[in-house]
């Protein structure tokens, strides 16, 4: 008998594997080129959530430009999980960053008053809407850039609010997979509180990503990786996913394509911006 | 006799070609500066206006000879009195044509000779490139003699379709310089992105085939959030990379070339020779003809 060497047949998580230290070099360097060469700005302020993403972005900030240019901004609601705050302060003390807290109940309840029956996905895009008004404040505050902490399977699924959570014009994640953003945070020595529990957007209590989301981060991240790789839904089940499964994340990548644009602006010259008049976003 | 060569890795001001000529006149005096300046100094492809400008290549597009007077002048201002050879990419204007190009030229500090320039006839427009919008596309391949040898210049692209420096080496050239802007992508390789590591293994391949020496200048820096991938390389007429550089060094990469590798290479491994003896079946066999 000889011996059969097989190929593996199924690759799908083969495309999510980064080498964690290049991907690391390669941020910060992102970051010091846009921040500080092309901008002139050695200050960064975050939102810092106390969840996985923000605290990648203050880690790679921290390298990019010293802890002492970081401004994390906690922005809890009444409703927030106390372990956010906690967690958050952790990456602030690993980090030896900046940190100011900005109670956003006051602001929120405010409008809430007034606003008219707000159901939870209402009242939860006021609160990030309210996030972005005060990160893009203390930006102007302290003379700092707002750097974004969205990732790669947020943004391709929609699961953020537009003109909110995508704001910030530097986003040194936003290429980068869920899963590849955990990798990344156990290369940087995120600390594993934050590395081990479930994502939350924490907008409404005990809610979790992947329980809104209807598949868990991997799935979803093994499936976005093959639909952007162009392949169909068939082919995607057949490498070991459930068809529903596919569909859901099907749905929502095709469904939240307007969110990853600018406004749609009507067109009635030769010289529209961005559609004739084509210059780059660092010209 | 050998022939110096120095790459520059260069990250340039989007846009600013002042001040990217500023640069390059700095890059210039330290050269000068040092025991033994080199005979051909290589620039990546848009060196000293950046890569991604979409409309702004009308802007910063340049006639020839006018591009080679500015970096004639830059020499003159780096203290340059002898001759030393320039390969340097810049979008160029030819009578309201604007194309991808790289010119060869020996800068005298007092008056440019343009010995060759080659436009890009690869023009990338997929993903995130989107060149032949912009621009029109070469239509020829043409080898030039320099000090060393003949020679030809293929931009990015070009490279990546075998048969340019394939007919380049037919039609004589020993050095093959490739100015290139490549974004790197691919963080899956092991400590290089996969987007270097195919150039390397490509610049590798092209030397050995053919027996050439291949010099491969990487643009670097960020350009809206676009990393160019420097990794610029000189390669032996044997695969060997002689030396190279990182994704983002800013940096001067030098070695020397010595003609005699090249036919010592050939007489070792003489694909060229064989193929040029295929080469009329081949072509009498292939499709289209």
């Amino acid at each position: 008998m000889l011996p059969v060497v097989e190929a593996p047949r199924n690759r799908a998580g083969a495309a999510l594997a980064i080498d964690a230290a290049l991907c690391e070099r390669w941020l910060v360097a992102f970051l010091r080129d846009e921040l500080i060469e092309r901008r002139g700005m050695t200050r960064a302020v975050l939102g810092l959530s106390g969840g996985i993403d923000s605290a990648v972005v203050a880690y790679l900030c921290a390298r990019a430009l010293g802890p002492a240019n970081v401004y994390a901004i906690r922005m809890p609601y009444r409703t927030s999980s106390a372990d956010s705050l906690l967690d958050a302060q952790r990456v602030v003390d690993a980090l030896g960053i900046n940190v100011d807290t900005i109670d956003i109940s006051p602001a929120v309840d405010g409008y809430l008053a007034v606003a008219g029956d707000p159901d939870p996905r209402r009242r939860g895009n006021v609160m990030a809407r309210m996030r972005m008004l005060a990160l893009f404040d203390q930006s102007a505050r302290r003379n700092a850039l707002p750097i974004g902490t969205g990732n790669k399977t947020e943004r391709l699924l929609g699961y953020f609010t537009w003109h909110a959570d995508d704001t910030p014009a530097v986003n040194p994640i936003g290429d980068l997979y869920k899963t590849q953003v955990w990798a990344l945070a156990r290369h940087l020595g995120v600390p594993a509180q934050l590395i081990d529990k479930p994502p939350s957007a924490d907008l409404e209590a005990d809610q979790t990503d992947e329980g809104d989301l209807g598949v868990t981060y991997l799935m979803a991240d093994q499936i976005l990786a093959q639909i952007l790789a162009g392949y169909r839904d068939e082919q995607i089940a057949a490498s070991g996913f459930a068809a529903t499964d596919v569909g859901v994340v099907r749905r929502r990548i095709e469904g939240t394509h307007w969110k990853r644009h600018l406004p749609t602006t009507a067109l009635v010259s030769g010289t529209a911006i961005n559609e004739f008049y084509l210059r780059p976003v660092d010209y | 006799m050998s022939f110096d060569v120095a790459v520059v890795q260069f990250k340039p001001r989007k846009g600013d070609i002042e001040a990217n000529l500023a640069a390059l006149t700095a890059i210039f005096a330290q050269l000068l500066d040092g025991p033994a300046p080199p005979q051909l100094v290589v620039l990546p492809e848009a060196a000293l206006t950046g890569y991604f400008l979409e409309g702004g290549v009308y802007e910063q597009s340049f006639g020839a000879e006018a591009f080679a007077a500015r970096l004639d002048a830059a020499w003159r201002a780096a203290g340059g009195t002898r001759p030393v050879d320039v390969v340097c990419g810049f979008y160029e204007n030819l009578d309201g044509t604007y194309y991808n190009s790289a010119l060869y030229a020996t800068l005298t500090g007092a008056g440019a000779r343009i010995a060759h320039v080659h436009r890009k006839m690869f023009l990338p427009t997929y993903g995130v490139f989107d060149e032949a919008r912009f621009l029109s596309r070469g239509r020829h391949l043409g080898v030039f003699p320099t000090p060393f040898g003949t020679a030809a210049i293929l931009i990015c692209e070009d490279a990546w379709h075998a048969i340019m420096p394939t007919i380049a080496a037919l039609k004589g050239a020993r050095l093959i310089v490739i100015p290139s802007a490549s974004p790197g992508r691919g963080l899956g390789g092991g400590g290089m992105l996969e987007s270097v590591e195919r150039w390397r293994t490509l610049a590798q391949m092209t030397a050995s085939e053919h027996g050439v020496y291949v010099v491969y200048a990487g643009l670097t820096g960020f350009e809206g959030g676009k990393g160019m991938s420097g990794g610029s390389c000189i390669v032996s007429p044997r695969g060997e990379v002689l030396e190279a550089l990182d994704e983002l060094a800013v940096a001067i990469l030098r070695a020397s070339l010595d003609p005699a590798e090249v036919d010592l290479a050939r007489a070792a491994l003489p694909l060229l020779g064989d193929l040029a003896a295929v080469l009329p079946d081949l072509w009498a066999d292939a499709p289209g003809r």
